[in-house]
């Protein structure tokens, strides 16, 4: 009997499925071959739903976007940013270097103090509800452009990054004119210009949690998206012009870290940045001193607690939607199972036989459930994490998995019998990789649940309120889900504790990194 | 030769997300024009419509009522003319727009600001979250015709209420092009009614009916102390703004609900 294979299609230049080439009808023993694999409806194959392309029309080439017009970079510098689950080359985007950071600092600086900071704050609400609306009506193209650039599935990027984003662009135009009552008596005023750095693993949505709070509290900004997926960002840019965003307000450079770098030492009042821990380090220390405001919005290790009176199959969806939505690229991702041990058992095989139905696929076939991995670089760390908890002594499972020779994809993937000193489970993984720990009692999940250096997220699984409620209280992480998991709002406060980073956003809590009140002035921490 | 004979359009009552005319039949001339002129059994099915509508309308997200009254915007923006020759002008018509704009960003921030979580002395969760009361009646001011009416009835519907407003009396025409408006939004039926009459006759019913939750007397002028005894029947909560726009227009008409939870392992 021949490996099963991960259920799922792959994108077509690269790969035909074996089904399509074999002449019907089929011998006997293939059906009972099909028949002998448990525990899906044998046969049952789902038929390829491919979301169509068409709807994206993509330049060659794009510049930078500074002072409302595209520009070609000083830097006479180019790169190529690719689909990650073909390699296909997509598009040409600018290398921006510190010339060009800084003519962007210097657009979003004279839109600032000609204009922005003081047109009326209610038409700053219109413009923001504006964007929202068109993000709306155009939300088809944005949904299939953050797939193929990014590896995301399509249902993700259509069902959640996209109406997100433009929920968070409705959410803060509301308050663009309404600061006085989100911070009574301290007279909020914005900063000035805000740099802002965004990751890769939700390249639209970090966009919108970026710049609406921004925009909002009437600062103009400088954005540079990740490196390896800057085409959502650039499709934004025209979205501003179609608003008549005044010109130099939202300014986009695309580039790699070395731009990043470029902007923080700019000219800039603040500095967001979301990304990893170790540079948010770096930036911390590059700006300690300066007087520059910053907020970091960093890794996490976040602990799913399973309780024995949970409800198991409830359970085993928030587990899995919490480390293989998208890839498990997420920095809150429930990345360690905590299961009582009276569970752990019946919990861990629910959960197998769970993963053995994921789809790993082409991201732009509605059926997908796990995509690509973002970059080859992120597949090389996910492989070398795995092989140490494989030398380390944890037991590993994969559900069996043929896939694509081009492209980059790892297949869902969970540890058992893992320690809570090991490699996997300290260290954040950023890829489909869940390791299962145990425990015994509350305070026992709750001192392994809160021994890492993270403290972002964390899910807990039980009937009981009172002990959701106790769990809460003593879980050291900036969001909380209880009998969920990954949920997001604009209204809802998010970000992390210890070296998850600090600062929050979403919420009316979203808008104070970016004010300056009267009285004493807080940068970072 | 002879200049074009116009057609002459009633102005009707708005009911349940339609344009009836009065039961009774009534109609009298405000401005040179026909409109409706309400009669009790007309409120009384207004009231109704409302409370019908109230379960949809408070149980939406926060997020989808802020769209809502943004499309209201939207709606009125393409109809500025026929506002404007309703009311005082263009001036009025843009200040009455920006207006809803203001009220509809708040439809996802109310809980954040008039809510709380309680540090209670005891092993409690405790939080307090504001709620819509539930149909709400509006007397609507004299003048100005449209932004006056606009002024109480969107930070009545943003928090999650249903109206009944009995428009002004002298200058009814505007309510009913509001109306208009809303018709063709995405405003549920039921979620604002608008009554077109005698103020005299129609407000004692407003005030005293036992299934309206609340009454703003924006429009009362004289008679605002007998309706207050009125509205004492049910224990309505009675709503003399001073007019403007502020948070508290909308918390005027919301109820502040308290949760316990104990935390125990």
């Amino acid at each position: 009997m021949g490996p099963p294979r991960c259920r799922g299609r792959f994108p077509r230049p690269t790969f035909r499925a074996r089904r399509l080439s074999r002449p019907s009808p089929r011998p006997v023993s293939e059906i009972e071959k099909k028949r002998g694999r448990a525990p899906v409806p044998a046969g049952w194959d789902y038929a390829p739903a491919p979301e169509s392309r068409d709807v994206v029309s993509l330049r060659e080439r794009y510049g930078l976007f500074v002072g409302g017009e595209f520009v070609a970079p000083r830097s006479e510098s180019w790169y190529s940013t690719i689909s990650p689950a073909t390699e296909e080359p997509l598009a040409e985007v600018a290398e921006a270097g510190a010339e060009d950071v800084a003519a962007a600092v210097a657009a979003a600086r004279g839109a600032f103090e000609n204009g922005w900071s003081s047109i009326r704050a209610a038409d700053r609400a219109k413009y923001l509800f504006r964007i929202a609306r068109i993000l709306q009506e155009r939300s088809r193209e944005f949904a299939v452009l953050e797939s193929l650039n990014g590896g995301k599935p399509i249902k993700e990027s259509r069902d959640v990054d996209v109406p997100l984003a433009a929920a968070h662009f409705f959410y803060y135009a509301g308050w663009a004119d309404k600061l006085e009552y989100a911070f009574p008596n301290r007279r909020p005023r914005p900063l000035g210009v805000a740099g802002q750095i965004i990751p890769w693993n939700f390249p639209l949505l970090m966009l919108a949690w970026k710049i609406a709070p921004a925009l909002a509290a009437g600062n103009t900004v400088v954005l540079k998206p990740a490196e390896t997926t800057p085409l959502t960002a650039l499709l934004f840019c025209e979205v501003v012009r179609q608003a008549e965003l005044p010109a130099g307000v939202v300014n986009i450079v695309t580039g790699d870290g070395r731009a990043g770098a470029a902007l923080v030492e700019s000219e800039v009042d603040k500095i967001a940045f979301t990304g990893s821990t170790e540079v948010g380090k770096a930036i911390q220390r590059r700006l300690a001193g300066t007087g520059k405001h910053l907020t970091l919005e960093l890794g996490g290790k976040a602990a799913n607690i399973v309780f024995d009176d949970a409800a198991l199959d409830q359970a085993v969806e928030g587990i899995v939607n919490g480390i293989y939505f998208n890839q498990g690229h997420v920095c809150c991702a429930g990345s360690r199972l905590l299961v009582q041990e009276s569970i752990a058992e019946p919990l861990v095989d629910k959960l197998k036989r769970r993963l053995r139905t994921l789809r790993v696929g082409d991201p732009l076939d509605k059926n997908t459930d796990v995509g690509a991995i973002n970059s080859r670089p992120q597949l090389e760390k996910i492989r070398e994490l795995v092989a140490a908890g494989e030398a380390e002594g944890a037991e590993i499972y994969q559900p069996p998995c043929r896939l694509p020779e081009r492209g980059y994809w790892f297949a869902p993937t969970v540890f058992t019998n893992v320690a809570q000193s090991y490699r996997i489970a300290q260290e954040e993984i950023f890829g489909p990789v869940l390791s299962v720990l145990t425990f015994r009692t509350p305070d026992e999940a709750l001192e392994k649940a809160n021994n890492t250096p993270y403290g972002l997220s964390a899910g807990v699984w039980t009937e009981k309120g009172s002990r959701i409620l106790w769990m809460a209280e003593r879980l050291r992480a900036g969001v909380v889900w209880a009998n969920t998991f990954n949920r997001f709002d604009p209204s809802s406060p998010f970000g992390g504790y210890k070296e998850s980073g600090f600062g929050r956003e979403g919420g009316l809590h979203g808008l104070e990194p970016y004010l300056a009140f009267e009285g004493a002035e807080t940068f970072g921490g | 030769m002879s200049e074009r004979l116009p057609v002459r359009k009633t102005y009707k009552l708005f009911i349940g997300g339609e344009f009836p005319r009065s039961e009774s039949g009534r109609t009298y001339l405000a401005r040179g024009q026909n409109v409706a002129r309400a009669s009790r059994k007309d409120l009384r099915e207004a009231v109704r419509a409302a409370r019908g509508a109230f379960g949809k309308w408070s149980g939406a997200t926060a997020y989808n009522r802020g769209q809502v009254v943004y499309r209201i915007a939207e709606m009125m923006e393409s109809r500025r003319a026929e506002l404007a020759a309703s009311c005082a002008g263009d001036e009025e018509v843009s200040t009455a727009i920006d207006r809803i704009v203001w009220y509809a960003g708040w439809a996802d921030k109310l809980a954040q600001a008039l809510g709380s979580a309680n540090p209670v002395a005891g092993p409690y969760f405790n939080f307090t979250i504001p709620e819509p009361t539930g149909v709400v009646g509006i007397l609507a001011p004299e003048e100005p015709a449209l932004d006056g009416l606009v002024a109480r009835v969107a930070p009545a519907i943003v928090g999650g209420n249903t109206v009944v407003v009995v428009a002004s009396e002298a200058q009814p025409l505007a309510a009913v092009e509001l109306a208009e408006a809303l018709a063709t939004s995405d405003v549920p039926g039921g979620v604002v009614n608008v009554l077109t009459g005698q103020k005299v006759e129609l407000a004692p019913w407003l005030a005293s009916h036992m299934d309206v939750n609340a009454i703003d007397l924006a429009g009362a002028d004289g008679l605002a102390g007998e309706l207050e005894r009125a509205a004492a029947e049910n224990v309505k909560r009675v709503v003399r703004s001073g007019g403007g726009q502020s948070l508290w227009e909308i918390s005027a008409f919301l109820e502040l609900k308290t949760v316990w939870h104990p935390i125990g392992v």
